[in-house]
């Protein structure tokens, strides 16, 4: 048998270097500069990047902080812990919660029967779910009222039972349904399409019921969407002006939310006191911006992905 | 138009991709770079395409250092296992890009299409969409593509990997033939060693990162340099020894190397030498006889299955250690030993790769050059 | 029946086949064929519950009317009462009030808003997608979450941070006054209010389709010498183009719709510095109802054509992230 064309050695920790060339003497190693990529193109659209984040968030979210806390601390504390600041803060957060505990559900049904219940006009239904995205929220605010107000017909049959639709909380809670509609829906959809029907036909087969199948095997997997759904529409209720400004009526500690308090502060010329509501609502806001990436980010290392 | 590469070496967070590898592609020859997945072959492609730059090491394309040139100027052509055709453009437009890039006017660009498309034997479709093409279509795309700008050397990372097994070989032979014509050097990145024997002038084999061994397809064959290149090209039983004090036991049996094995065994003669051996054996180098051999160290074992593949045989066999070996035969001579199951035969080993580890320090040099 | 090749081709529904082996003893396994079942032997057919279908179609009314109803009542019940309220005094009147001035200047506005949003969007957008994508700095993953911020953020905050920032006592407010430039209450802070609420529309459609289709073509064509700028242009955007035009959409329909932050930083000059939204409130308070809800039905046509235009551009870019999920 013919030995191979170069020497090798057997070492005993059993690695063998075989080659037929190495390093040749006098040729260093050499470490590589910093950066060989195109610099300019890199450098222009990072600083389009560092623009973006400090001139249009970095920079107004601190002016807002700022003038918050401008007449100290305590001027701070007083804004938000007084009858009519609490009572709105309250409110908002109420009816941000109610609407999504029943966007939760709705939004999950109506999902379900999209993906599961063939019926004629589906996908017009299916488009007309982001409606919401498209109308502005004054015209939503408009139609709510045209329907159900006072002076509708559905209003007088309301009044005529002693309930208030409009200009009531209950008015509060149909506004911000109809504006986060598409939220919880167009998070599970996803997850419902991805879902493996064999799951569903073999607990058929094995005798189950459709509620029985939903719940315990379609529902699991819908969890992260729900929760993401739902996040997001109370985190987009939280802020929401146009349409209840119209609806609600405003009433200082009747159906005044935090929103309409901050305009109502701006306007009667106290920017520290507006500032302060705002910087509680911003926190807010961006707590529940990074619990829903944590959980994005969660999801996707569990899949594989980034 | 050859290409080198020295001691390159990189890292990719902790993990070490690439350990020190070097190699020559020589004008005008097709090198394979052979290896399991995670090997590190397609980390050194990159390297030498520029992709990624290495963190300690140098290459050169053609005799020029291009190791920190960017990949848009290294002049390379680069076919990736998944085409990577631009989906928004026809075929003659994909193939044009790298001319386009280079403000080529269009009448000679016209005419390089055409030339490739035939050269690749698609003509007619330089009006289709990448979506509209078969697998093998589009790889050929990618390489008239790859090709159109002339480049000094073509690089291929697993082009047939994504394809089917016809497809694969058709390709093969064709990428044979196209590689006669236009005698392009050539670096291909594989994990199919018959692909790498079929297409190369050179095997670099790497594992873990590092080159195993270099050489032609038959040198590689036929001697490994180390364990793994044994293991992993071709088939092999692997057996296990030890040599101590002059005695020389494979799977608990004495043997003794002088002559009747093709490997040489100088160190065993020796006697003073001490070693943990693992010994490789092909399935058509094990004899195998009814009765204990003569002519050297036989050693014993269990017949436990006998199959026909086509006209071999092949049996397994089970050593008093309880290894089970493989051996292909042909129907003739199974015949005429007339091996059934269950039956105890001898078996001889002709032309083991012998690899000596745990060498203890003896008065003779420490390297045992068993080949 | 066996045949001699050792596979059998069976009688009625499906094909039974077996297969030989070289056993030591060279006995060749047989099983026995099959049989037709006796009548007797049969299963008996599923008996045909009337109760339990009648159940079931309830059931299923339930469980599809309910949603629908939902939706019903929330979604098309108003929109198609603010369309009689709009008509309630005629179709004449319908017109007079959508080509009043005050109409004709507030959709004017409104486009100009739009506009200013949809291209400063874009462009930013799109690098900022690129480098969430494709550059590897540290702090790339904070960047996800900030991008998402303005979509949190409520209207009149916004405002308020436009207002302190160029306003009279603002950041900027003086410095730009000296010079002659008024920004608050006047269309430059509409404008940067409207670009700000719509920040995320472009970057958030574009990130998805730029991480499907991965960076293969874009190396490909490095390797054939095309400049960053030149992959970027004829590589990149191409693949992304219906990410970037629903991104587009959206950002236009978050536009048209921007109150609360105009409304503050607007001054509210009639004729002058009104976008559509605010000459519909301006309607409202002024107990102009029909007029109010005339305006607000052309703006929800708008609204529904440019989602129309959503739903096109999403089927489009849908394929693009199927196709590259597919080639990958």
């Amino acid at each position: 048998m013919t030995p191979p064309t170069s020497t090798f050695v057997v070492t005993p920790g059993g690695a063998s270097v075989g080659g037929s060339q190495s390093a040749r003497p006098g040729s260093e190693p050499r470490r590589r500069p910093r950066s060989t990529e195109p610099r300019l193109g890199r450098l222009v659209v990072r600083s389009m990047v560092v623009i973006y984040l400090g001139l249009f968030i970095a920079l107004p979210v601190g002016a807002v902080v700022r003038m918050g806390f401008r007449k100290g601390l305590s001027a701070f504390g007083a804004a938000i812990v007084n009858p009519d600041t609490l009572s709105a803060l309250g409110l908002t957060v109420q009816t941000s919660l109610a609407m999504a505990l029943i966007n939760a559900v709705m939004g999950t049904w109506i999902a379900y029967v999209l993906a599961r219940v063939p019926f004629p006009g589906r996908r017009l239904v299916n488009a007309l779910i982001d409606l919401p995205f498209a109308i502005p929220t004054l015209v939503t605010g408009v139609m709510l009222v045209v329907l159900f107000g006072p002076q509708s017909g559905v209003g007088i049959w309301f009044d005529g039972h002693h309930l208030r639709l409009m200009y009531a909380r209950p008015g509060i809670v149909l506004a911000l349904l109809f504006v986060t509609l598409p939220f919880v829906v167009r998070a599970v959809q996803p997850l419902l399409l991805d879902l493996d029907t064999g799951q569903e036909e073999a607990a058929a087969i094995l005798g189950a019921s459709p509620w029985r199948i939903f719940r315990q095997i379609i529902l699991p997997s819908l969890w992260p969407g729900i929760r993401t759904g739902t996040l997001l529409s109370f985190s987009r209720a939280l802020g929401e002006f146009g349409s209840i400004v119209i609806v609600s009526g405003n009433i200082p500690r009747r159906t005044l939310t935090a929103a309409v308090l901050i305009y109502g502060e701006i306007e009667s010329g106290h920017p520290e006191a507006a500032a302060a509501v705002s910087t509680l609502l911003l926190a807010l806001a961006f707590t529940l911006i990074v619990v829903v990436e944590s959980f994005h980010r969660k999801a996707q290392a569990g899949h594989g992905i980034a | 138009m050859s290409i080198e590469a020295r001691g390159l070496s990189k890292r990719f967070g902790t993990f070490q991709a690439v350990k020190d590898v070097s190699f020559t592609v020589q004008t005008g020859e097709v090198t394979a770079l052979l290896g399991p997945s995670g090997s590190g072959k397609s980390s050194v492609l990159r390297l030498i395409a520029g992709l990624e730059l290495p963190d300690v090491g140098q290459i050169l394309i053609d005799g020029e250092d291009s190791t920190w040139s960017s990949a848009e100027r290294r002049g390379v052509g680069f076919v990736f296992q998944h085409y990577a055709l631009f989906r928004h453009m026809t075929v003659a437009e994909n193939i044009a890009f790298g001319l386009d890039v280079r403000k080529v006017p269009a009448p000679q660009v016209k005419e390089r299409v055409t030339e490739l498309l035939e050269l690749v034997q698609l003509a007619g479709y330089a009006g289709r969409f990448p979506n509209q093409l078969s697998g093998g279509q589009r790889q050929r795309v990618a390489l008239a593509r790859a090709l159109a700008p002339k480049p000094k050397v073509l690089l291929l990372d697993e082009p047939f990997g994504a394809l089917d097994a016809n497809v694969r070989a058709e390709l093969r032979a064709w990428l044979r033939r196209l590689q006669d014509e236009v005698h392009m050097t050539t670096l291909l990145v594989t994990h199919d060693q018959e692909e790498a024997m079929e297409l190369a002038d050179r095997v670099v084999v790497m594992n873990k990162g590092a080159v195993e061994q270099a050489g032609a397809p038959s040198e590689i064959y036929d001697a490994p340099a180390t364990p793994f290149v044994a293991s992993f090209i071709g088939a092999s039983n692997r057996l296990e020894g030890r040599i101590s004090a002059g005695r020389t036991e494979v799977e608990g049996c004495d043997v003794d190397w002088r002559g009747a094995l093709g490997a040489g065994g100088q160190g065993a003669r020796d006697g003073t030498t001490d070693a943990t051996i693992e010994a490789f054996v092909r399935p058509h180098e094990i004899e195998i006889r009814r009765e204990r051999g003569t002519e050297g160290p036989s050693i014993p074992a269990a017949v436990v299955r006998a199959t026909r593949l086509g006209w071999q045989v092949k049996i397994e066999l089970a050593l008093p250690t309880g290894r089970t070996l493989t051996v292909h035969q042909d129907k003739e001579a199974v015949d005429a030993l007339g091996i059934k199951a269950g039956q105890r035969v001898f078996i001889t080993l002709r032309g083991a790769k012998i690899f000596a580890r745990d060498i203890a320090a003896t008065a003779s040099p420490a390297a045992a050059q068993l080949s | 029946m066996a045949s001699p090749s050792g596979s059998v081709a069976g009688s009625g529904g499906g094909s039974i086949v077996v297969v030989w082996s070289a056993t030591d003893s060279g006995a060749i396994p047989t099983s026995a064929p099959p049989r037709l079942l006796a009548p007797s032997e049969r299963p008996s057919p599923r008996p045909r519950a009337g109760a339990r279908t009648w159940q079931r179609w309830v059931g299923r009314a339930f469980v599809l009317g309910v949603p629908l109803a939902y939706l019903a009542v929330l979604l098309v019940g108003p929109l198609l009462a603010v369309v009689a309220g709009a008509f309630a005094d005629g179709a004449g009147a319908f017109l007079g009030a959508v080509t009043s001035r005050w109409a004709l200047h507030g959709f004017a506005m409104t486009a100009l808003m739009s506009g200013v949003a949809i291209v400063f969007n874009t462009v930013f957008g799109v690098a900022i997608a690129w480098t969430i994508c494709r550059d590897r700095f540290p702090g790339r993953a904070a960047l996800g979450g900030l991008v998402d911020l303005p979509f949190a953020v409520s209207p009149v905050v916004v405002g308020l941070m436009a207002m302190l920032l160029f306003g009279r006592q603002g950041w900027f407010g003086p410095a730009l006054a000296a010079r002659g430039i008024r920004v608050l209450f006047a269309w430059p802070a509409m404008a940067l209010v409207t670009t700000f609420v719509s920040l995320p529309c472009v970057v958030r459609e574009v990130t998805p389709v730029l991480e499907a289709i991965g960076v293969n073509e874009e190396e490909a064509a490095r390797t054939l010498g095309a400049s960053r700028a030149q992959t970027f242009w004829r590589v990149v955007l191409p693949n992304i183009r219906w990410g970037i035009l629903y991104g587009i959409a959206l950002t236009a329909a978050r536009t048209l719709g921007e109150f609360g932050g105009v409304l503050l930083v607007s001054g509210g000059l009639a004729g002058k510095t009104e976008t559509a939204t605010l000459v519909i409130y301006r309607h409202l308070e002024e107990r102009q109802d029909q007029a109010a809800q005339a305006i607000a039905v052309v703006l929800a046509m708008a609204s529904i054509l440019l989602l129309l235009a959503m739903e096109l551009l999403k089927t489009k870019r849908d394929r693009d992230l199927d196709s590259a999920g597919r080639t990958r």
